[in-house]
């Protein structure tokens, strides 16, 4: 459905020195300097798939899904969705597709969501009958039924952000863009996100893409990740191929009644006088091991072992490949 | 032709919910004219054989300039536009199935017509029951309104064709400010709307009349106050119809090359 080969991007970034001197110097010596967003950029996205990309920011993620949806122009590279070469044949193809933009907004600041709604419905050559069964659906999936008459201006993020998307629905497209969908959103609000995107995709199949810093999202939401850094993919696999990649380190916290001595391959994350939160690697220091110590050193009073979490594997991942 | 109603219907109601400052508009607006007629009233007192047209004809110029003044100023330009490719929300103005040009083009027209319907009616009105020779006098018979609503459309267009190589200039200089500034005050005078075309002397007014800026507002408002003769009509429709094609195209082909090489401001 999605196939892109080759993808690579670059932009011109004027530099200069703050103040004044260096500001007037750079009225005669401008120095730019080429920053590659994309390099080479290849991969394939199915009909259905929900594809979270992740990666530090400046990474690639938004460039990767401004391009896909037609708004950029790469330097090289091809790329085919559904049938279309985005950039070429933008105008027919933006049709097939939604797209959220978590950082900006589509809604017109000072009149009622639904006048917007109104005037995307003509803009997509809606007819009636369709615009009002998707608009059905999508506020019974959202609940916005009470947003609806509210000028956007006076909404809150959590609202609003139900509202952008939903107007990135309302033409029933095959594939939704989201790039970061859920930044700022409270806990509640971005739960109802989530859920929203999960509901979507199994009702309409429709294929989503998107990008986060929470990987929240992308346990709830995604089968398959994408890891970009400094524009390359990294790494394309489901979380639990990441998990087992990583499985062989645990987090493990405990109170004991007297200070301990560690064994080798605990890394200590937090430490107070009794109490110890430490990076466990399997391969250099077994559970057992580590018990037997405790165990030896006084009482273990308190004790429980976790996953590596998700943040963590990614955290690890980022210096792994060294791109933070 | 339903997405321009749809954008207009929009724009009209954007414009609603600010009234009171159309209130204020059509104040500002009846000030300016009562003024600017005073003052050629004076004029006129002194020798009014000078002047190219009789001092009727000049009030019910300046009395439709005022009225429709949101859809021929140039310098109303929509500030909206210029932080689209500012803050890089263009981002959204590209994922909707429309060329952009089109697009931004039919925006800017629905905006100015929103506007003018708005506060143009007050105006006309309270102007046409003003006493002789201060008030608007419009032609009685159907054929040269329909010229002139002809004319008028062709201004509009050219109006926002103009003010639309502005909005794709910032995309090459980020901030337009200073081509708007230079933009902005030579249009003003070389439409007409500062002083009426017909009062600048025949040497410079020759040329003038030639340039895009005289199919602006100049154009449409001789018409209507008889100043243009039926004859020149055609010619002048000509005239205005060339240059909306020409600054169409030229825009057009300026949006493509800018979109080629588009970057989003602000990630």
């Amino acid at each position: 459905m999605i196939q892109v080969e080759h993808l690579s991007k670059s932009f011109q970034i004027r530099k200069r020195q703050a103040g004044l001197k260096s500001s007037l110097r750079s009225f005669f010596v401008g120095k730019s300097e080429n920053i590659q967003a994309l390099d080479d950029l290849s991969f394939t996205i199915e009909t259905g798939e929900i594809v979270g990309m992740i990666g530090p920011n400046g990474a690639g993620k938004s460039t990767t899904i401004k391009i896909l949806s037609g708004i950029l122009v790469p330097d090289s590279g091809t790329c085919t969705v559904l049938q279309y070469c985005p950039w070429k044949s933008r105008k027919e193809y933006v049709k097939k597709i939604g797209v959220v933009l978590g950082q900006r907004s589509q809604l017109f600041w000072d009149v009622p969501v639904e006048d917007t709604y109104g005037l995307l419905k003509d803009l997509y050559d809606l007819s009636p009958h369709e615009y009002l069964d998707s608009l059905q659906e999508l506020i019974q999936m959202l609940s916005l039924k009470e947003l609806l008459p509210v000028p956007v201006r006076q909404l809150s993020l959590g609202q609003r952000m139900r509202c952008e998307i939903a107007a990135a629905l309302l033409h029933r497209p095959q594939i939704l863009f989201l790039d970061e969908p859920t930044i700022g959103l409270d806990a509640i609000s971005k739960t109802a996100v989530r859920r929203f995107i999960r509901e979507l995709n199994q009702r309409r199949s429709t294929t989503v893409i998107l990008t986060t810093h929470d990987m929240k999202d992308i346990e709830s939401l995604s089968t398959r990740i994408l890891l970009v850094g400094k524009g390359k993919l990294l790494l394309d696999g489901s979380l639990e191929e990441l998990r087992h990649r990583f499985g062989h380190i645990k987090e493990v916290s405990f109170r004991t009644a007297e200070p301990i001595i560690l064994p080798k391959g605990a890394k200590i994350l937090e430490q107070t006088e009794y109490r110890t939160r430490l990076r466990l690697d399997l391969k250099s220091c077994s559970l057992n091991q580590l018990l037997l110590q405790l165990s030896q050193n006084g009482g273990i009073e308190d004790l429980a072992v976790e996953e590596n979490s998700i943040e963590e594997i990614v955290a690890q991942l980022y210096q792994q490949y060294n791109i933070i | 032709m339903k997405k321009i109603g749809a954008l207009f219907k929009l724009r009209f109601l954007i414009g609603l919910q600010y009234r009171t400052a159309a209130f204020a508009g059509i104040i500002t607006q009846f000030a300016w004219g009562s003024l600017s007629i005073l003052l050629y009233h004076a004029f006129y007192q002194t020798n009014p054989e000078a002047f190219p047209m009789s001092f009727s004809q000049l009030s019910s110029y300046i009395w439709l300039q005022q009225g429709f003044l949101a859809l021929f100023m140039i310098w109303s330009m929509e500030n909206e536009l210029f932080d689209l490719i500012h803050q890089g929300s263009i981002a959204y103005e590209l994922v909707r199935p429309m060329d952009l040009y089109d697009f931004w083009f039919i925006r800017s027209m629905a905006v100015r017509l929103a506007k003018t319907v708005l506060r143009c009616f007050p105006l006309f009105l309270i102007a046409s029951v003003l006493p002789f020779p201060y008030s608007l006098v419009l032609p009685t018979a159907p054929l040269p309104l329909l010229i002139f609503l002809l004319s008028l459309l062709l201004a509009w267009i050219n109006v926002v064709a103009f003010c639309m190589l502005i909005y794709i200039s910032a995309f090459y200089t980020l901030s337009a400010m200073g081509i708007r500034m230079i933009a902005v005050t030579m249009v003003e005078f070389l439409s007409g709307a500062l002083i009426p075309l017909p009062f600048l002397p025949d040497s410079i007014r020759f040329l003038i009349e030639w340039l895009p800026f005289a199919s602006m507002q100049n154009a449409p408002l001789r018409i209507v106050i008889g100043e243009i003769l039926q004859t020149e009509w055609l010619n002048i429709l000509g005239l205005q119809l060339f240059w909306a094609v020409i600054l169409i195209l030229l825009g057009k082909k300026m949006m493509k090359k800018a979109l080629d090489r588009i970057v989003i401001q602000g990630g």
